[in-house]
């Protein structure tokens, strides 16, 4: 721990802050007790089926529909161009924040034109979802194909079709950042390393799909909307604007959420059309997509080619780095966080542990007939990470260097800070020396070198990877949430209030999809207050209930949701001791909550309890003073005040075994040392990175969105799209260095995607590292058998 | 992902789900332990007009040795199969295969008849009952018909079946004394569809190939004989030429099927690797025994 950040009272010995405690839901998911979107079920609901698009792209010349509205138990059927009359308009995904940036208007389902396999076109609504599915078989869509662009490296050729001719090109953005001179530290340089890598598509595949059930109430305007999402507020504010519905009528509730990763921060057009059906027939409505949809719907990612450069010297040290990245879209930006933020955050974060003062970074996004990208679980991070830890591997091996030591020689020094990355991002309070260390205990370095070694002599090659990182975090409003201009808050806040009973209601606005941010903030609120657990009951999940914030997503729930509870709590704590302080004639400063009593500082015996206060403070106040006007509640915003970000920083090992027959790569051991600040929960942390690095490893060795030429999405189930699955995964050792962040007083930052990011990275520099000594090296992700023994020069 | 409408019949007795069989022809569908068939019905790749559930049906199941055969119902479940003691002893092979078949949850409703029935070409059991030369016994409302293994695999889920016929039992000769039996799979993840897989049955004397069986699935659109390989060990002394002279033979005896796992050329390369592996294994368990 940062030696300068001074004992809180979330520091007490027993404290809840810093204790393992299993999530609140655990005991309810486990036992089959889950209240998840489709598990509620109001009377007369209806179900949404839709009818999409079988073509990458196709004009749409005839829809008929008489059959389907025929068909029995068929309530509504509804084309685009009817759904989009009765939207405010169609949306587009460009933020003022991303300079240049153009998309075409989207309507929620296709009107004259179908640009990506599975776009919606017609929606029928009946009785039951099988019923659904049947009249929509009865639709009949007459299209004419056009020409679809698949391949993101000729799409801004002269001679390529263009998407959207209104945009005159398939350019969606295109971005250049440079700091220093990097032609002059290349040319000045001993050892340049260029090379190129390239990243399939991926998609989010959460356990529980996209849900939404839609209520309307005609008598009092009233639309609720139960969802599985990340961001209430969000799609509260999305929804009303797109369907007219004044905000305050709208109510959104996530309930239980089945896992998100980044796929639930999102609007979809199926999802609105949902919705507006539940209006029209003032009759709730339901939509799951089913696995099939999530594929050809959900949002996919990670879609990239990057050509990358190093420049270093003899002696080790890395001069400069540059990139160029070209970013695979799909047919739309996606609305309302856009399709470029992935490539805009591989500029920001490539290289961005070490020292070097030069840098360039490019990038080109390009429009695609594919699904729409746009965040999934560490955005850009794996991609970014992957190159600049493979150059540093490369330049290493080109010095002659152990890849640990050149990383040492590079690193930002732990008492460099606060400083600014090459790609001119503010860095404060990391611990790259410390994570490296760290590593090099844990990992037993030395030892494992000569294991490996030993191994080598017969003829088993195994290979050991290390990959640094940085991870953005909490994003603040300074950069591209706020300043870019969606309707999402980059601030989050915390309601706290004393009950009767003594009691503790938390109502926050960052969500829970399944991690244990209930159980976090639950944690915080008790430590803070000086209550037990079992007397804290957190609210979050509803917007009429919850204090308006921006949800969970980019690793901000503890360090930005976490910060407004405990200041919340903070608040209130104040109160109860100031009342304290008149009930029992002391000095509040004097006095302190344990266990859910008031006591003098230092001592344990209760003076008062809390219990009391709050009988006194809601049913008998005539007992208090009149200047004593107190709410026993307390609300508290927080929100990054300068920082674009709080960045965290850490350090993977992996150790792998590579066939070099078979191209199969055995995964042995993987550890992840990082530094997400305070740790709140422990396990809960250790499962974030755990879970995350499971996510990377999905993406580095099995998952890929495989398009034919025709922009047919060849893999669309469980079967074809291979997630990782507990059987492959290497035990993942776990390590926190907390260095406190200094912009909040929790100082906690964030630690969802820190495992996803460097996970492909690691395990890619450990299958070259093992098969170095065949003159094999992989730049291509999925790393499958075929990508290993091309590598090999065997097939 | 919901099914279409199809009518559902659970047949009471085996001369009833004959008869709706032969009434129904290609209408007609049986469904089994139904983990294949059940995916395709939601995902609406299939379409049948009735399915006759013969899961209530009795005298389908049970794996009993009668002399030197292995007899196996149809409708016995794969986990029947992975926990018999009489599969253990007598068709190791087949034991071993069973490691590599889904997951518990798919070998709990699966059964062995309907994977050999569907003839998926990534499937387990079809390369094992070719390998050991089994016989497959079909039946009809018109009587019952044996099919040697080598005559019913006729292509990518194609068999000699016919539609109105039910395939009821296998029978596997037992694996003689001094056999020894490989089988080797390689998947991305346990239990996926394999890339490539060998079945291989071999006996071995001092160190040669007297008799041997290599039978290939994953990269094929059927189980296939590599007759070629087969040719090229038996009768020679094991070693590193034998080793590469089968893996060159193997180029006339398969045809890889180029697939979202990998090309032609890898599924070749992997067939080769799986040949010297199984045929070392073979001889190294030959000598263990």
């Amino acid at each position: 721990m940062n030696k300068e950040t001074p004992l809180t009272l979330l520091d007490k010995p027993n404290s809840y802050v810093g204790r393992t405690l299993s999530r609140d839901s655990a005991k309810r998911a486990v036992a089959g007790r889950g209240r998840y979107t489709d598990d509620i079920m109001p009377a007369r609901t209806l179900h949404a089926a839709f009818v999409r698009s079988p073509y990458g792209h196709a004009k749409i010349l005839s829809i008929d529909v008489e059959a389907a509205k025929q068909q029995q138990g068929v309530a509504l059927v509804m084309t685009g161009a009817e759904l989009a009359e009765m939207c405010t308009g169609p949306w587009v995904g460009t933020l003022v924040c991303f300079d240049g940036m153009k998309s075409e208007p989207q309507h929620p389902m296709a009107v004259d034109r179908a640009c990506w396999q599975g776009e919606p076109v017609v929606m029928v609504v009946a009785n039951s979802r099988a019923e659904a599915e049947d009249a929509a078989e009865l639709v009949t869509v007459g299209y004419e194909e056009l020409p679809v662009v698949i391949d993101k490296e000729t799409a801004l050729d002269k001679d390529s079709p263009v998407i959207h001719p209104n945009l005159g090109d398939n350019l969606a953005f295109e971005k250049t950042i440079e700091t220093g001179d990097v032609e002059k530290a290349v040319s000045e340089a001993d050892i340049v390393i260029e090379d190129t890598f390239t990243f399939g598509r991926h998609t989010a595949v959460s356990l529980e799909p996209r849900a939404l059930l839609a209520e309307y109430d005609p008598g009092t305007e009233r639309l609720t909307i139960h969802t599985s999402s990340q961001c209430p507020h969000m799609i509260q504010a999305v929804f009303a604007r797109t369907l007219g519905v004044p905000e305050h009528n709208v109510r959104i509730v996530a309930p239980d959420v089945g896992g998100s990763f980044g796929l639930k921060i999102h609007t979809f057009g199926d999802e609105i059309a949902a919705t507006a059906a539940a209006i029209k027939l003032a009759r709730p409505v339901k939509f799951i997509a089913d696995r099939l949809e999530s594929f050809a719907t959900d949002i996919h990612a990670r879609e990239n080619r990057v050509k990358g450069r190093i420049a270093v010297t003899k002696e080790g040290i890395i001069t400069s780095v540059d990139i160029d990245v070209r970013s695979g879209a799909g047919a739309y930006s996606q609305y309302p966080r856009t399709s470029v933020f992935e490539a805009n955050q591989i500029l920001n974060i490539t290289g961005g542990p070490y020292a070097h003062e030069n840098y360039r970074a490019s990038t080109q996004v390009v429009y695609l007939n594919k699904v729409p990208t746009s965040q999934y679980r560490a955005v850009g991070h794996p991609i970014g990470n992957t190159v600049g830890e493979s150059l540093v591997d490369q330049a290493a091996a080109a010095c002659g260097i152990d890849p640990m030591e050149f990383r040492r020689r590079n690193v930002m020094r732990d008492d460099s800070y606060p400083r600014v990355s090459a790609a001119g991002i503010e860095m404060r309070d990391l611990s790259h020396q410390k994570c490296l260390e760290t590593l090099v205990e844990r990992m037993g370095y030395d030892a494992l070198l000569e294991e490996q070694a030993e191994y080598r002599k017969k003829g088993i090659q195994r290979g050991i990877g290390i990959a640094a990182f940085i991870k953005g975090t909490a994003p603040g409003p300074a950069g591209y949430y706020g300043a870019g201009g969606a309707p999402i808050s980059s601030q989050d806040s915390c309601t706290i209030k004393l009950e009767p009973s003594g009691g503790v209601i938390c109502m926050v606005g960052v969500t829970d999809q399944g991690q244990g941010v209930d159980t976090v903030m639950g944690q915080i609120a008790a430590a803070t207050l000086g209550v037990p657990m079992e007397s804290v009951r957190v609210i979050e999940g509803d917007t009429d209930a919850v204090p308006y914030g921006g949800g969970t997503y980019a690793s901000r729930a503890t360090a930005i949701g976490g910060e407004a509870t405990y200041q919340a709590a903070m608040l209130l704590r104040a109160e109860i001791l100031e009342i304290a302080g008149v009930l029992l004639q002391a000095e509040p400063d004097t006095l302190d909550i344990l266990d859910g009593h008031v006591v003098d500082k230092g001592d344990t015996a209760s003076r008062i309890s809390l219990a009391e206060i709050g009988r006194i403070g809601h049913f008998q106040v005539a007992e208090l003073p009149n200047h004593i006007q107190h709410t026993l509640s307390a609300t508290y915003r927080f929100r990054l005040k300068d920082a674009l970000y709080i960045f965290t920083n850490g350090i993977q090992g992996a150790y792998v075994e590579v066939d070099t027959d078979t191209g199969f790569i055995k995964l042995l051991n993987h550890w992840v040392i990082e530094d997400c600040g305070r740790v709140i929960n422990p396990q809960l942390a250790d499962e974030q990175v755990r879970g995350g690095c499971v996510q990377g490893l999905g993406g580095a060795l099995y998952e890929e969105c495989v398009y034919d030429s025709a922009g047919q999405l060849q893999n669309a189930t469980l079967a074809d799209y291979l997630v990782p699955m507990a059987g492959e995964m290497p035990d993942i050792e776990v390590a926190h260095i907390q260095t406190h962040t200094g912009v909040s007083e929790l100082g906690a930052k964030g630690v969802g995607e820190s495992g996803t990011g460097a996970a492909p990275a690691v395990v890619m520099n450990a299958v070259n590292d093992a098969i170095r000594p065949f003159g094999g090296k992989v730049t291509a992700q999925p790393m499958s058998p075929e990508t290993i023994l091309k590598a090999l020069g065997k097939v | 992902m919901k099914a279409p409408k199809f009518n559902y019949i659970k047949a009471e007795t085996r001369q009833q789900a004959l008869e709706l069989l032969d009434q129904l022809g290609e209408e007609g569908r049986i469904l089994a332990g139904g983990q294949s068939l059940m995916p395709t019905l939601n995902m609406r790749l299939s379409q049948p007009g009735t399915l006759i559930d013969i899961n209530k049906v009795s005298g389908l199941g049970g794996i009993t040795l009668e002399g030197n055969v292995v007899r196996i119902g149809a409708m016995t479940r794969h986990v029947e199969v992975a926990n018999s003691p009489i599969i253990a002893e007598h068709l190791p092979l087949i034991a071993e295969a069973m490691q590599h078949v889904a997951h518990h949850a798919v070998r709990n409703r699966g059964t062995i008849g309907g994977s050999i029935a569907l003839a998926d070409p990534a499937a387990e059991m079809p390369a094992c009952v070719l390998a050991l030369g089994a016989t497959l016994v079909v039946e009809s409302v018109k009587g019952r018909r044996e099919i040697a293994a080598e005559d019913y695999f006729k292509g990518l889920y194609e068999t000699a079946r016919e539609a109105n016929e039910l395939l009821v039992e296998i029978l596997i000769p037992v694996e003689k004394l001094g056999d020894v039996s490989v089988f080797l799979e390689l998947a991305q993840r346990h239990g996926d569809f394999a890339m490539a897989g060998l079945a291989c049955v071999a006996r071995v004397s001092n160190k040669t190939f007297e008799d041997l069986r290599l039978v290939y699935f994953g990269s094929e659109d059927k189980p296939t004989l590599g007759t070629g390989a087969i040719a090229a060990v038996v009768g020679r002394t094991w070693s590193a030429d034998c080793k590469e002279a089968a893996a060159n033979a193997l180029a006339n005896d398969l045809d890889p099927m180029t697939n979202l796992q990998g090309s032609a050329a890898m599924k070749l390369h992997l067939q080769k690797v799986l040949t010297g592996r199984a045929l070392d294994a073979a001889i190294e368990r030959a000598g263990a025994a």
